[in-house]
């Protein structure tokens, strides 16, 4: 098997999620006897010279030097079509699901999205989460497909280390579309909370019902010296700032202790938790995938709970 | 300004989810549905774009006859027309495909903006918007948290980027827009809304007799299992005082946080 993968870069350095991808089709290379051959778009391939690949495939071209999602999608068109890879293999990250879809689309293959792993049993099929992570998909698919992976499902220290060399392809996007214009990248104002630092972590989700609940999570956290973290939702609801919420598009912490207080635990949220030290999940909903990872469990009505813990921790100082 | 938003009927996000006998599709029996919650911000934000510059929303969504629900809760909310895809007879669609059946039907209605939410919060591509844009030849951006209209031809966008970060780009018009929940207020219908409803068209398409080339699905589902845990959660069990007991002790003496 023909396995092209992307290494998409950031500040002149490859994406974590991008490399965990490249993880990802090692493998996939391993279990069918294939190859991989890594995708690069500009000049700067030292930092991923010293990975087991059959090549690197270097894109040079002015419209790719910055992100142009239609340059992007026509550069790798021209590839695919000149060179009929099996399989391409991206990181799923906010970048590349802002311009592969439309490659599927253009190509008319299959593009299964955030995939976790992959299995040859009875046939190959590539397993994604659904349901919010409720629910494992095997899916199987016919012809050339791409594949993104899931970022954390698989490990940089899996990569494996050899070299590779390097060739050119060349592609004309003298005539791409600039309908679409990107600006400069910015962060909004930082807030006073820095969760990385908390040793414990309160984290409230959607089902702490409404805003007025919230002095429930607050003297919880007072009692336990900890800062308060939250699911999107919580957030969404304006029930809490931005500056608080844990997952892929808030903060990413790994405590001491992080208690799960009404969150379900979508991927999106695990994401920002799961190396957490303890976790402890509380939720009236025996399913949530939160339990997966927790250490410890309790299925109950928060407020049934809750208040009693506060009262007793103070109790106890 | 016309406006198209796509939007999804998916089982509500507190339901508890059952895998159907044949282990390839989910039990519906007994499930709550609602309309997917990045698309009720699809839809506000269109509304709020219509009040601000005038013109008419158009909600269409592909699905079984259960989600003319979410149609008419969007047209009591304010949408002006909705369009059912009805695949009751044409299921198994895989995203392509369905995108494809939507081309079919939206090719000639020369929307200005396409808006659908980011993701399903039931089999999570995170593709449709794209995949439209792409089919209708539109420009587009995804995880969009904020919108601006600079001039008839063009629309400004947030984009919302990994870690905290953003991006504002600018798109030529007709545009196919992801949106990210969060960046607006949805509305709740009112008792007015709720009334006017019933008076909207909403316009009822069978999948099976429109006149589609090269639909067939690509990738299908082989089979559906509940996930094993990575973790061996310990469950804290019994009456109130006897939970509380116990995460006092796992909190002192396993943690050790006191």
């Amino acid at each position: 098997m023909k396995i092209y993968t992307f290494l998409q870069q950031n500040d002149g350095k490859p994406n974590r999620n991008s490399l965990e991808a490249l993880a990802a089709a090692q493998q996939l290379a391993e279990q069918t006897g294939g190859s991989v051959s890594a995708i690069v778009f500009g000049s700067n391939i030292e930092t991923i010279t010293d990975y087991d690949l059959a090549e690197i495939i270097q894109l040079q071209n002015v419209e790719l030097e910055n992100f142009n999602p239609l340059a992007y999608v026509s550069a790798f068109e021209n590839l695919i079509n000149a060179e009929n890879p099996d399989m391409v293999v991206f990181g799923h990250t906010y970048e590349t699901r802002d311009w592969v879809p439309r490659l599927s689309a253009r190509l008319d293959i299959p593009f299964l999205t955030d995939c976790i792993g992959f299995k040859n049993e009875d046939e190959f099929v590539f397993t994604r989460q659904i349901n919010q992570g409720k629910i494992n998909s095997d899916v199987k698919t016919t012809g050339l497909t791409i594949i993104s992976i899931q970022s954390g499902a698989f490990r940089l220290d899996s990569l494996k280390s050899g070299s590779a060399s390097t060739r050119e392809f060349t592609v004309d996007l003298s005539g791409i579309s600039q309908s679409i214009r990107k600006g400069e990248k910015f962060q909004e104002a930082k807030g006073s909370v820095d969760l990385s630092r908390a040793e414990v972590i309160i984290a409230v989700g959607r089902g702490i019902g409404k805003e007025e609940n919230m002095d429930v999570i607050k003297e919880l956290a007072k009692a336990l010296n900890a800062e308060i973290g939250s699911s999107r939702p919580v957030v969404d609801y304006g029930w809490l700032p931005h500056e608080h919420q844990v997952g892929s598009s808030g903060q990413t912490v790994s405590p001491k202790l992080y208690f799960a207080i009404g969150i379900s635990g979508a991927i999106q949220h695990q994401v920002g938790m799961k190396s957490s030290d303890n976790i402890i999940a509380l939720n009236k909903d025996e399913n949530a995938p939160i339990f997966e990872i927790a250490d410890f469990g309790v299925v109950a009505d928060l407020f049934e709970i809750i208040p009693k813990l506060t009262e007793k921790i103070n109790s106890l100082s | 300004m016309k406006i198209c938003v796509l939007i999804k009927q998916v089982p509500d996000t507190d339901s508890v989810i059952k895998i159907s006998n044949d282990q390839k599709s989910i039990e519906m029996e007994g499930i709550t549905l609602a309309t997917n919650e990045s698309d009720s911000y699809a839809l506000e934000e269109a509304l709020l774009l219509k009040e601000d510059q005038g013109g008419e929303v158009t909600v269409l969504s592909l699905g079984g006859e259960s989600c003319q629900q979410v149609l008419k809760d969007a047209l009591a909310k304010g949408a002006d027309k909705a369009i059912h895809l009805d695949d009751d007879d044409y299921k198994d669609l895989d995203i392509l495909s369905a995108a494809k059946v939507m081309v079919n039907v939206l090719k000639d209605k020369e929307f200005d903006i396409i808006f659908s939410g980011l993701q399903s919060d039931d089999i999570g591509n995170a593709q449709l918007g794209l995949i439209m844009a792409e089919l209708l030849d539109t420009s587009h951006a995804s995880l969009v948290m904020g919108t601006e209209i600079l001039d008839e031809k063009t629309i400004k966008v947030k984009q919302e980027l990994e870690g905290g970060w953003f991006q504002w780009s600018e798109l030529d018009l007709p545009a196919s827009i992801t949106i990210q929940s969060g960046l607006n207020k949805p509305r709740y219908a009112s008792l007015r809304g709720i009334m006017m409803m019933k008076r909207k068209p909403l316009e009822s398409i069978k999948v099976s007799e429109l006149n589609l080339e090269n639909t067939s699905s690509k990738s299908f589902v082989h089979k559906l299992y509940i996930p094993q845990k990575t973790k061996e959660t310990v469950f804290i069990q019994g009456s109130a005082d006897q939970v509380v007991d116990g995460l006092i002790e796992k909190l002192t003496n396993e943690i050790k946080v006191l």
